[in-house]
């Protein structure tokens, strides 16, 4: 008896399984491995195209932060590592520049009917990536907290710092902002987001030499350092990570975060009643009386690796299509802010929404905009610590760059 | 021994040094020389979801394989690396030192230049941790060595835990626990009685963290070694001390401490190195903005988000370890000489 149980049950499960494994991707055969970055969107669409494994298609994947440095020797190989690289506006770049994807127009034109023309990232009119989520940082913040000091919503990065004076004198939260000034790639990130509303240009047109040592430059670390003195003193090791969870705990009326994280931040399971009931989204503030949101708009999608089989790269592309497919986006609306057919936006992706409106300018592209990135995650960390001055900082900073874009063979 | 089984005998360790050992040195020696060929650069339109079509350089990617599959070391560069800002900056301490400035202002000025900036932070973790760290195992060690012998397992599996914990996790759990809101940094802040009290925000407060954890985490290695050096202490030379009147300290001053020397060496010589080359607790911490070490200038060329840096890293391990050399070279020369080998 007990052993007609078990076998029914283990029979039942294996029943299961096998359903659940085999969705119909419609693909014949090959092999699917996927490289992707670490956040729960991403987790979603990779879950979703390893539904299409079968007996004859096999799928592999490996989700990491550490992407960006095993991408391009990955890629490299013949055959790659990996037929499938997720990527964003900075992680395209050196596969492009190594030519290490491949053009996907071939691939759209025949499984892409549920593809929408946004999601198509063009290089010179060839499809280089399929876009399918939008991201930027932006305003997550307190309405119970605002209200109880009687302050309106903070359009522009002056009325968050006025917000933050006021929710300070008033008593109402100790450290009322957050952003996410980790000494590092989060610090960076930061600055690129506050000169870019101030409408700076990073590089002088059609080259790499570096353009951000002027009065806009300096504009933006005046405001980022201003913005500090209302955050916790260990702001400097706050990553984004970091920040939501502070945020989920109640200790900020402010934060400007990831659009990818407004999910977690007011789920019930791990942030506070008060959060969950009271958190507002919206867009990235305007700065210096600009009229762009100060954020960088990203995109996350897939490329397709070149050194592989056009089986390979078949079996691929439909994959990420049974990955990316609209249901996918229906069923998990908070995961992120879908670009994919369909998708109606909830209430975590108004924030992305509202930037993009906005007009905000997506992170740059240019092949050296990783070194500057580097440059300024390591120089700035003395000035926003309130160690060192605007000028000094920036020159390091531009010294940094030089160096690094000279290795690089950017610069002579 | 005659010659040939000598050489039969030490053939395959010859073999795997300079398998492992030196050609990765000669390599990286070699790589720093030379940086990517300049990249061909051409005008393309960029397409993006949100942000429309817009005129942007590009790799291009096929005349710039060519140039590397020609020649696929990269461009000869000589010291050129060496010399740049983010190394030995020769340019800038050149014009620092003859700018019309006041002392501490070119001080500043150069502690600014990321390289020096690494390694104060390397040297002052190295010099103290490893004499702090070798004192308190020391310490541990003649303490478990006078507990009765029934609790002596127990005792010395918990003395080596901290040996046991992965420096990177060890780092993350403290870094959690030192949080305003965790348990130890609260705790201090409810001592101090200042609220503000960060250990992460200011360099000194985050300087003698690392130190501190640097300590904890390598004090058991010293520990065991001198633990089971304390059993080879002679017990007679012990006996006739106690009998003579020494004291406890005099008798470990003057016969636990001479006997233990050799050992000594031993462990500072390793320790040295060990924690010259400190990088994790850096990344456990997020403590960057406040330290950084020569590993950590490495793992950020090799760890950014466009193409690694290569002939950074390589130039700043030959400048680690040629650090390394300098450090161990008073105490190599002082054991031949203790030895009674003429150098």
């Amino acid at each position: 008896m007990k052993i007609t149980l078990k076998t029914l049950l283990l029979a039942g499960a294996m029943a299961m399984a096998s359903t659940m494994a085999h969705a119909d991707c419609g693909i014949k055969s090959g092999s699917v491995r996927i490289l992707s970055n670490d956040f729960a969107a991403l987790k979603v669409v990779a879950a979703a195209a390893e539904e299409c494994a079968s007996a004859t298609v096999k799928i592999t994947k490996n989700q990491t932060a550490e992407h960006k440095n095993l991408q391009v020797p990955a890629l490299t190989a013949n055959p790659a590592e990996y037929t499938i690289a997720m990527v964003a506006n900075n992680s395209v770049v050196p596969l492009l520049s190594g030519g290490l994807i491949r053009p996907l127009d071939d691939l759209v034109a025949k499984y892409g009917k549920d593809l929408q023309p946004n999601q198509l990232i063009k290089i010179d009119g060839k499809v280089m990536a399929v876009a399918f989520m939008a991201n930027s940082q932006h305003l997550f913040y307190r309405k119970d907290m605002l209200a109880k000091a009687g302050i309106a919503a903070p359009k522009t990065y002056e009325d968050v710092l006025a917000a933050a004076k006021t929710l300070q004198d008033k008593g109402v939260v100790k450290y009322p902002l957050g952003a996410a000034d980790k000494a590092g790639w989060d610090l960076a990130a930061e600055f690129v987001n506050m000169y870019l509303g101030y409408g700076g240009e990073f590089f002088e047109p059609g080259s790499a030499k570096l353009a951000i040592n002027n009065e806009k430059g300096k504009a933006t670390l005046a405001t980022m350092l201003a913005l500090t003195k209302f955050m916790s003193p260990d702001y400097l090791t706050y990553g984004a990570d970091e920040l939501n969870k502070d945020y989920q705990g109640g200790k900020i009326a402010i934060s400007n975060n990831w659009g990818s994280l407004a999910g977690a931040a007011v789920d019930p399971k791990v942030a506070t009643a008060d959060v969950v009931a009271n958190t507002v989204f919206a867009g990235a503030p305007t700065v210096g009386g600009g009229t762009t949101p100060a954020a960088a708009l990203w995109w996350d999608g897939f490329s397709i690796a070149k050194n592989i089989s056009d089986e390979d790269a078949d079996a691929s592309f439909q994959a990420m299509m049974h990955g990316t497919a609209p249901e996918i986006a229906a069923k998990n609306p908070q995961a992120a802010t879908w670009l994919i057919k369909g998708y109606k936006p909830g209430p975590t992706a108004a924030g992305v929404i509202d930037t993009a409106t906005g007009g905000a300018k997506p992170y740059p592209m240019v092949p050296y905009m990783g070194l500057l990135h580097t440059a300024l995650s390591t120089g700035l960390a003395d000035f926003i610590k309130g160690s060192q001055d605007a000028d000094k900082a920036m020159a390091g900073v531009e010294a940094a760059y030089n160096a690094a874009a000279k290795e690089g063979g950017f610069l002579k | 021994m005659p010659h040939r089984t000598f050489l039969a005998f030490i053939l395959p360790s010859i073999v795997a040094m300079l398998l492992f050992i030196a050609t990765p040195i000669v390599s990286i020696v070699v790589q720093s020389l030379y940086i990517q060929h300049d990249k061909i650069l051409v005008m393309s339109e960029t397409c993006q979801p949100l942000g429309g079509c817009v005129k942007e350089t590009r790799v291009d990617s096929e005349a710039t394989e060519k140039i590397r599959r020609e020649q696929p070391l990269g461009k000869f560069n000589g010291f050129g690396i060496y010399e740049d800002h983010n190394h030995l900056a020769f340019l800038d301490i050149g014009n620092i030192v003859s700018a019309n400035a006041g002392f501490f202002e070119k001080v500043s000025r150069l502690y600014d230049l990321p390289f020096y900036r690494a390694l104060v932070f390397t040297l002052t973790y190295a010099l103290t941790v490893t004499p702090l760290a070798m004192c308190l195992g020391f310490v541990i060690a003649l303490a478990v060595n006078a507990v009765p012998k029934f609790i002596k397992g127990p005792v010395i599996f918990f003395s080596l835990l901290p040996m046991v914990v992965t420096p990177l996790i060890g780092s993350l759990v403290v870094f959690w626990m030192i949080n305003a809101e965790g348990i130890l940094g609260a705790a201090i802040q409810h001592i101090t009685n200042n609220p503000d009290l960060s250990l992460k925000a200011s360099p000194t407060m985050t300087w003698i963290t690392l130190i501190c954890y640097g300590i904890w985490t390598n004090a058991p290695f010293s520990f065991i070694v001198f633990y089971s050096g304390l059993q080879t202490v002679p017990s007679d030379t012990m006996e006739s001390a106690m009998i003579d009147g020494a004291s406890r300290f005099q008798r470990v001053r003057f016969v636990i401490l001479p006997t233990l020397l050799p050992l000594a060496v031993f462990v500072t010589l390793v320790q040295l190195m060990d924690n010259f080359r400190v990088l994790e607790p850096i990344i456990g911490f997020n403590a960057a903005a406040n330290a950084t070490s020569l590993s950590y200038s490495i793992y950020t060329a090799l760890n950014n988000q466009s193409a690694q840096l290569f002939s950074s890293a390589a130039a700043t391990s030959v400048l680690t370890i040629t650090g390394v050399i300098i450090l161990l070279t008073p105490i190599l020369i002082r054991t031949a000489r203790e030895f009674g080998f003429r150098t």
